[in-house]
C-alpha cells in the first residue's frame, strides 16, 4: 500500500525527522495546511461510470456544471488521479478490474461511490445472482452519495466534503497508509482479506486508520 | 413482405416446412424438433433469411424453448426459429456454422441457461467469471448470495 513514488517518500522522511526535533509539531501542522489545500483543491477523478449514473458523471464536467472550476478533472488513467468515482452498478465480474485499477492509483487516494447501486446495489439489493452490493465490499469508500440516479449537484457536494475529509490529513505517520473499511463488510469471492485481518489492520492503527 | 407473402413462399419452396410455420405478434414461427433444426435453419438461410438478429431460450420447466430470432434483409421479413430441448438432456446442434453471428450469442445461451451447443468453436463462459458454477436463468438456479425479496415489497 504505501507506494507513492518520491514525492511521498520526502514527505515521510520530513515528518519523522521533523516529530524529532523540538516544535516540529508547529512546522509538520504548517505543513499539513499547505499539503491538504494543495490535494483538496486538485481532486483528480478517475471518472469509473459502469452505468447510467455515468451520465451523470459525464454532465458534470461539461459546461452547465463544469467540475473544473473545482479543479477536478476526469483522467482515464489510475496513475494520474486522487479520487476514484464509482459511478453504477457493479457487477462480480467486474469487481476485480475495479479493484485493480484501484490498486495501481498512487497514495493519498480516495473513493466517492455514486449512485444507489455503488452505495448499496440499489435495485438489484434483492433477487441478484451477479451484482456486488455496494462497492464497500471491496474498497474504502469516503463519500457515498445518494440517489438513482443522483444529479450532479449531488456529485459537486460530495467533491466539497471529501475536501473536508481531505483537510484533516496529516503527514504524520501511521494515518494515511492505514486504512480499514468503513463498514465491516463480509469477505467477497475476490477479496483474500477475511474480516478478521481486516479487525487486525483497524487495531494495528490505532482504530482512527480513517480520517474522523 | 408480410407475414402472409412469406407463408406463401415457404410453402411453395418448402412444403415440409409449411405446417410448422405460425404467426405470433405479427411474426413468423418456425417450430421443428431438435433434430431438424439445423437443417431447417440451413433451409431458411437459403430461403433469405440472411441475418441472425438473437439467440435466447425460455425455461418452460420440463422442456427449454430455444429461440433464434432471423432476419431477411431481402424481403425484408423477420422470423422466429423456436426448438424444445429437453432440460434433462439439454443439448442441441450449432448455428455456427450457418451464421457465425451465433457464436457469442450461444456462449451466452450456455452461459445463462446451460444448453449445450454441439460444434460450438468456442463453448465457454462469456459473461460470467468462468469458475461460476451453476446457470443463473433457469428458474431452479439458488445461490447463497441471492437476497430473496420480501413479501411487503
Amino acid at each position: 500500500m504505501a507506494e507513492g513514488g518520491a514525492a511521498v517518500a520526502i514527505v515521510d522522511g520530513l515528518g519523522k525527522a521533523l516529530e524529532r526535533i523540538p516544535g516540529g509539531g508547529v512546522i509538520l501542522t504548517s505543513l499539513d495546511a499547505v499539503l491538504d489545500w494543495s490535494r483538496g483543491h486538485s481532486l483528480w477523478a478517475m471518472p469509473m461510470g459502469t452505468a447510467c449514473c455515468a451520465m451523470e458523471l459525464i454532465a458534470a464536467s461539461f459546461s452547465k456544471f463544469d467540475f473544473d472550476r473545482h479543479g477536478t478533472f476526469p483522467r482515464p488513467d489510475p496513475r494520474h488521479v486522487d479520487v476514484m468515482v464509482v459511478a453504477g452498478t457493479v457487477t462480480r465480474k467486474m469487481a476485480p478490474a475495479i479493484k485493480r485499477l484501484y490498486e495501481q492509483m498512487a497514495e493519498p487516494k480516495w473513493v466517492v461511490a455514486m449512485g444507489n447501486c455503488a452505495v448499496s446495489g440499489g435495485i438489484f439489493y434483492y433477487d441478484s445472482y451477479s451484482v456486488v452490493r455496494g462497492v464497500d465490499e471491496f474498497l474504502p469508500v469516503d463519500v457515498y452519495i445518494a440517489g438513482c440516479p443522483p444529479r450532479p449537484e449531488a456529485l459537486q457536494d460530495a467533491i466539497l466534503r471529501l475536501r473536508e475529509k481531505v483537510a484533516t490529513e496529516s503527514i504524520s505517520e501511521g494515518r494515511r497508509y492505514e486504512r480499514r473499511l468503513l463498514l465491516p463488510t463480509p469477505a467477497t469471492r475476490h477479496d483474500q482479506e477475511t474480516p478478521a485481518a481486516a479487525s487486525a489492520a483497524g487495531e494495528r492503527d490505532g482504530g482512527e486508520g480513517e480520517v474522523a | 413482405m408480410n407475414i402472409e407473402e412469406l407463408r406463401e413462399h415457404l410453402c411453395a419452396t418448402h412444403p415440409d416446412l409449411c405446417p410448422l410455420f405460425s404467426t405470433e405478434f405479427g411474426d413468423g414461427v418456425l417450430g421443428v424438433e431438435r433434430g431438424e433444426l439445423h437443417d431447417a435453419a440451413s433451409d431458411l438461410r437459403d430461403l433469405g433469411f440472411d441475418r441472425l438478429g438473437m439467440v435466447t431460450a425460455v425455461d418452460r420447466g420440463e422442456t427449454f424453448e430455444l429461440v433464434y430470432r432471423l432476419q431477411s434483409r431481402s424481403m425484408s421479413a423477420g422470423m422466429f426459429l423456436k426448438c424444445e430441448v429437453p432440460r434433462s438432456e439439454p443439448r442441441v446442434r450449432s448455428l455456427t456454422d450457418l451464421w457465425p453471428a451465433a457464436d457469442w450469442q450461444e456462449r451466452e445461451t450456455y452461459d445463462l441457461f446451460g444448453i449445450e451447443f454441439e460444434g460450438h468453436p468456442d463453448l465457454r463462459r462469456i459473461l460470467l467469471p468462468p469458475e461460476w458454477e451453476g446457470h443463473p436463468l433457469r428458474k431452479d438456479y439458488t445461490d447463497d448470495r441471492i437476497v430473496p425479496r420480501p413479501d411487503f415489497i
